[in-house]
C-alpha cells in the first residue's frame, strides 16, 4: 500500500501497531482541516508492524502527547519534501489537558475549568496519576 | 518569607515531622509560651462537608495559640451553594484570614485551594484522598505512647481499602526504620494495589497482609483500627455486609501485649467495644488531644514560614 509522499507537514513513524488510532485521536487530528493518513499495520524491519501518521501539513503537534502513548516513536518533520527534523521521544513529566480524569470524586468532575494535569509517577511503568486525586490515567 | 500549604503528609519531610512533634511536646509541657504566640492572625476553617470534630479540633488549636478564628460550617449557606468555585472562594478568604483549613468532599479540592490562595492552606480532609493532620496525630500517639517511632509492629484493620487515614499512616511509618506493617483485612477492603507497590514494596517494608484479627494482635505493638465508612460505598448492600467485619472487644484484646496502644481515627461506630475505652491500652481519646497539639505546632510553623508570626519563640 502507497500513500503519496508529502511536501510540507509531519510524519509520526514506528508507532507500535494498534496505537496509531489512539494517538489519532489524542492529537485531535479529527478536528483539523488538512489531508492526514493512519497507516495501520505497515512493515517494519524492528517490530514486524508498526503504524504511521502523516499529516500533510506544517501544523504544531503535542510532543508530549506522543511521548505519552508511544515514547518509541518517533517524528519526523518534513520540508519541500525532504526530512528537515527528526525527533525522538520520551516519557513527559506533565500531561496538561490531554487526558480526563474519571474519578468521580475528583474535583475536575464538579470544577470544569480546571485543568487537566496527568504526572508521570512511575517511569518504569509508565504510570500517569492526577494531580488532585492520585487517580491512574487510563487512555 | 514564602507561604506554603500542606495538602498530602508527603509536603513534610521526616526532619519536618520530627520537628513539628518536638515542638508539640513543647506545647505539653509549657502551653504558656505558645498562649498568645499567634494574637492577631486569623484561621479560617472551611469545612464544606460536616466534620465536627476535625473542625473543632482547628479552631481549639488556633484558640490555645491565642489567635482568632473565622469559620464556615455549612456549605449549604455559604457562596459555594451558589456556584462559587473552590479558586475564587480561596482567593477572598485570602483577603480576611492569615491561613486556611478546609475540609471538601471533592479529591484534590485543597490543592486547588492552595494553588488559588495567597495565605498557607491544610488539608482537613478531601473526600476519600488526604488527610495530613489525621497522621500527624497518629504519629505523635505512637511516638508518646511507645516512646519511639521506630522498631514497631503496627497493625492496621479494617477498612484498608477507603481507609485514607491507614494509606497516609503507612506512607508516613515508611520513612522509619524497621517498621512491620500488619495488614488486617477482609478480602473486599483490602489495602490498593497502588499504595501497596508505591509505599510498602518501593520502600521495602516488612508486611503481613491477613484476614484474622487474633492471629495478628499478639504480635503488635500498636492496633490501627478504622471504621468502615458508609460514605465510601457507592453500594449500601456492600456496606452493611462489611461494616461489623472486625469488631475489638476485651476478649479479642486480651489476646493482644500488655502494652499495645490502640489507635482509632474516630468516629468509631461499633468497631471498638466501649468496655475497652477504660483499658490503659485505649489511646483514641488521647490521640484526639495529639491531634490538637500537632494541629497548633503545623499551624505555627506555617505561619512563621510565611512571616505573619515570628520565629522566637
Amino acid at each position: 500500500m502507497n500513500i503519496d509522499s508529502i511536501k510540507n507537514g509531519v510524519v509520526i513513524d514506528h508507532i507500535t501497531a494498534g496505537r496509531g488510532m489512539t494517538l489519532y485521536r489524542l492529537l485531535d487530528l479529527d478536528g483539523v482541516d488538512v489531508p492526514v493518513a493512519i497507516i495501520t499495520n505497515a512493515q517494519s524491519e524492528k517490530k514486524g508492524k508498526k503504524d504511521i501518521i502523516k499529516i500533510d501539513a506544517d501544523i504544531p503537534v503535542d510532543l508530549d502527547v506522543i511521548g505519552y502513548v508511544d515514547p518509541g516513536a518517533t517524528v519526523n518533520i518534513i520540508k519541500d519534501g525532504a526530512v528537515s527534523e527528526k525527533k525522538k521521544m520520551k516519557l513527559p513529566q506533565t500531561l496538561k489537558n490531554v487526558l480526563k480524569c474519571k474519578n468521580p470524586r475528583c474535583i475536575t468532575m464538579t470544577e470544569q475549568e480546571l485543568p487537566q494535569i496527568f504526572k508521570l509517577t512511575d517511569a518504569d511503568h509508565r504510570t500517569y496519576r492526577c494531580i488532585y486525586c492520585e487517580t491512574k490515567a487510563n487512555i | 518569607m514564602m507561604k506554603r500549604s500542606v495538602i498530602d503528609i508527603t509536603d513534610l519531610s521526616r526532619e519536618e515531622i520530627d520537628g513539628l512533634m518536638r515542638t508539640a511536646d513543647d506545647i505539653i509541657e509549657n502551653p504558656g509560651k505558645y498562649a498568645h504566640i499567634c494574637a492577631g492572625k486569623k484561621l479560617a476553617t472551611l469545612f464544606f462537608e460536616p466534620s465536627t470534630r476535625t473542625r473543632m479540633s482547628f479552631e481549639a488549636a488556633m484558640y490555645e495559640l491565642g489567635g482568632a478564628v473565622l469559620s464556615m460550617t455549612d456549605a449549604a449557606t455559604s457562596s459555594a451553594s451558589k456556584g462559587e468555585s473552590v479558586s475564587d472562594t480561596a482567593k477572598v478568604i485570602s483577603c480576611y484570614a492569615d491561613i486556611i483549613s478546609m475540609r471538601h468532599p471533592k479529591e484534590g479540592a485543597a490543592l486547588v485551594a492552595a494553588n488559588a490562595a495567597s495565605i498557607p492552606v491544610i488539608n482537613a480532609g478531601d473526600g476519600g484522598h488526604c488527610h495530613p493532620t489525621q497522621t500527624l496525630a497518629d504519629l505523635l500517639t505512637i511516638k508518646r505512647e511507645k516512646g519511639r517511632l521506630g522498631s514497631l509492629t503496627v497493625g492496621l484493620c479494617g477498612d484498608l481499602k477507603f481507609g485514607r487515614t491507614v494509606h497516609s499512616l503507612i506512607q508516613a511509618l515508611s520513612r522509619y526504620e524497621d517498621i512491620r506493617i500488619v495488614l488486617i483485612s477482609p478480602d473486599e477492603l483490602r489495602l490498593p494495589d497502588y499504595v501497596y507497590n508505591d509505599v510498602i514494596v518501593k520502600n521495602k517494608m516488612k508486611c503481613t497482609q491477613t484476614s484474622d484479627l487474633l492471629w495478628a494482635l499478639p504480635m503488635l505493638d500498636v492496633l490501627y483500627m478504622t471504621r468502615v465508612q458508609k460514605e465510601r460505598f457507592f453500594n449500601e448492600e456492600d456496606y452493611l455486609r462489611l461494616k461489623d467485619s472486625y469488631i475489638l472487644t476485651p476478649e479479642k484484646l486480651s489476646h493482644a501485649k500488655p502494652d499495645t496502644a490502640v489507635l482509632h481515627p474516630l468516629p468509631r461506630v461499633n468497631e471498638i467495644s466501649v468496655a475497652i475505652d477504660d483499658d490503659p491500652r485505649a489511646c483514641y481519646f488521647k490521640q484526639v488531644k495529639y491531634g490538637k497539639y500537632m494541629r497548633m505546632a503545623l499551624i505555627l510553623k506555617l505561619l512563621q514560614e510565611s512571616g505573619a508570626v515570628k520565629e522566637d519563640v
